[in-house]
């Protein structure tokens, strides 16, 4: 029970329960897919690049658990503003939070991934936790360097 | 046979040596049988006896132990011909599953009779082991695969069936049992019906197999395929059922040791029968342990183990009706013991990690069955399924744990 309450934590619970950003952008410069073939949940990522590369907008849908649904809604509001770099290496980081088990105690990452950390007593349920991180990641893959005259993928 | 005059469900439980495991610290209330059954000790025994006693490849030599083994193999194909009323064992192939079953039927009967521009006729209730094999053939000769639809209650569409069999119609491949939603299909006449056009029926037993009697002969079934770790049966041993004429004719599937009749290098001869879809070294302990699982359930008896399955499906039906936000997916006329629900705004994922907390174990997600799924609107379901073991507590911690769901989300 102990473990339940971990990973179902009451930011958990209000956010599947009210995600922010949800729903597709317009206008849309960027989307991504993520796909649970074990569940059949899919979530969709949308971005809108700003002027300076910043993420000038995130939005996504979906049909997932209240794990997956929490993590998409924190990961929005997390990268929303940030620069298509900063977004990447937080998704490095938040994957790091699984396969690390130090990074728990790294200062610089947010309470907003942190929460979910007790999906590491799950492991069947890591992937909840990631999927709506690797539609970001593919929306990010999407876009090209603007100083760069190539199609090139990534920022 | 039957030497069992009452149902004593709690004798059975002590046939399951998994029943004594404790799951957090709690009971085990195993509802997922759907997905692969538990083992009763007849059945652990007789494959322990096989590795101790009596173990050595079958069909090759010589010496003492490898006939002991080979008697013992081929005596379980005389158990499950037996037991499905077949006409010879010629006709029972093994096979490491039921998806290996139907591979073999797509591919070599596929190969012998399907063309370009003729069809392949499923349904809506398929595991996608009986879809995706059709499709790579279709693929490969220009074939279409096309899926009888069903009603909202999980019943299939009869008027639309009789319509979908054309004159391209080369093979009906359809489930006895759906493992989703629990339907019973009308088999024998769906048969019937394609005989009358001349077109043969494979049928999916992999759920039917752990829950009723089924008798080919009586059904007029081409081919009938099921898996045997659903009916108590270790893993890597599944059966094809084909008529011998249709075998006969049928090109192999795999080559390799022990179907051949003379190989050199210009030409190989096959062996006939069964042999000649058995290539390389069988499974064999697999379906000795397949013959002692289905010696154990004829010894119970099916009437009995269906009288009592039916009661805990309509126990369970009842009691999950009566709490609220509960969906029950598929109210077919005649159901398996098998109960698939969703609850409102509380996905099934979340459902089965918080009710494995109370060790109850039920199968989440999309149960092989995506496009059912995407006929009833939902990417996955909650499904409990019962076997002969399962008894009234289990339905109760059920009910209890979905209670504590549903207060962990209020
Ligand atoms: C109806 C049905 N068909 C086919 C299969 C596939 O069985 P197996 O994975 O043992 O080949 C299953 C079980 O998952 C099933 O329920």
């Amino acid at each position: 029970m102990e473990d339940l309450k971990d990973l179902y934590r009451e930011i958990i619970l209000d956010h599947s329960k009210s995600p922010r950003n949800f729903g597709k952008i317009s206008p849309c410069t960027h989307e991504g897919h993520g796909d649970n073939p074990l569940c059949g949940d899919e979530v969709s990522l949308y971005l809108r690049l700003g002027e300076d590369e910043t993420l000038a907008d995130v939005g996504f849908e979906g049909k997932g658990c209240a794990i997956s649904i929490a993590s998409a809604s924190m990961m929005t509001e997390l990268v929303k503003g940030t620069s298509c770099a900063d977004a990447k290496s937080r998704f490095q980081q938040f994957l790091t939070l699984f396969s690390d088990d130090s990074a728990q105690s790294h200062s610089d990452i947010d309470d907003r991934m942190k929460a979910l950390i007790g999906v590491k007593q799950f492991p069947m349920r890591v992937k909840c936790a990631t999927l709506p991180w690797h539609a970001l990641n593919a929306a990010l893959s999407g876009i090209k360097s603007k100083d760069d005259g190539e199609t090139k993928d990534g920022c | 046979m039957n030497d069992m005059t009452v149902f004593d469900v709690e004798k059975i439980r002590g046939d399951f040596p998994i029943f004594e495991e404790k799951i957090h610290g709690k009971r085990l209330t195993f509802l997922d049988s759907g997905a692969s059954a538990q083992k009763p000790v007849a059945v652990l025994d007789a494959v322990q006896d096989a590795y101790r006693h009596t173990y050595a490849n079958v069909h090759r030599g010589v010496h003492y132990l490898s006939q002991k083994s080979t008697e013992l193999y081929e005596g379980a194909r005389e158990t499950v011909r037996d037991h499905l009323n077949a006409a010879s064992v010629d006709e029972i192939i093994f096979t490491k599953s039921t998806t290996e079953a139907i591979n073999l039927v797509a591919n070599s009967f596929g190969q012998m009779a399907i063309g370009e521009g003729d069809e392949i006729l499923l349904s809506y209730l398929e595991h996608h082991s009986n879809i995706v094999p059709w499709q790579l053939v279709a693929e490969r000769v220009g074939a279409t695969v096309k899926a009888v639809p069903i009603d909202t209650n999980g019943d299939l569409l009869r008027d639309r069936y009789e319509e979908m069999l054309t004159d391209r119609t080369k093979i009906v491949a359809i489930t006895h049992v759906s493992n989703a939603i629990g339907t019973v299909n009308p088999v024998k006449e769906l048969i019937a019906k394609a005989h009358s056009k001349d077109i043969p029926v494979l049928i999916d037993g992999s759920q039917a197999i752990p829950h009723m009697k089924v008798d080919v002969r009586d059904l007029d079934a081409d081919f009938y395929v099921f898996t045997g770790h659903k009916v108590f049966a270790p893993t890597g041993i599944g059966v094809l059922f084909g008529k011998a004429e249709l075998l006969e004719k049928m090109p192999p599937y795999q080559g390799g040791g022990d179907m051949i009749n003379r190989v050199t290098f210009e030409k190989t001869t096959f062996a006939t029968g069964h042999s000649k879809f058995e290539a390389g070294t069988p499974p064999i302990v697999q379906a000795i342990g397949l013959g002692a699982a289905i010696d154990y359930v004829n010894k119970i008896g099916f009437d009995q183990i269906a009288a009592h399955e039916q009661s805990l499906l309509s126990y369970a039906t009842q009691e999950l009706g009566k709490l609220n936000n509960i969906r029950i997916i598929g109210q077919a006329k005649q159901k398996a013991a098998i109960v698939s629900f969703t609850m409102d705004d509380i996905h099934p994922h979340d459902i089965g990690t918080i009710i494995d907390q109370a060790g109850v174990a039920v199968r989440v997600g999309h149960h092989c069955a995506q496009p059912l799924m995407d006929f009833y609107d939902v990417p996955s379901t909650v499904r409990a399924s019962f076997a002969l073991y399962n008894n009234k507590e289990d339905v109760d911690a059920l009910v209890e744990s979905i209670k504590m769901v549903q207060e962990f989300f209020r």
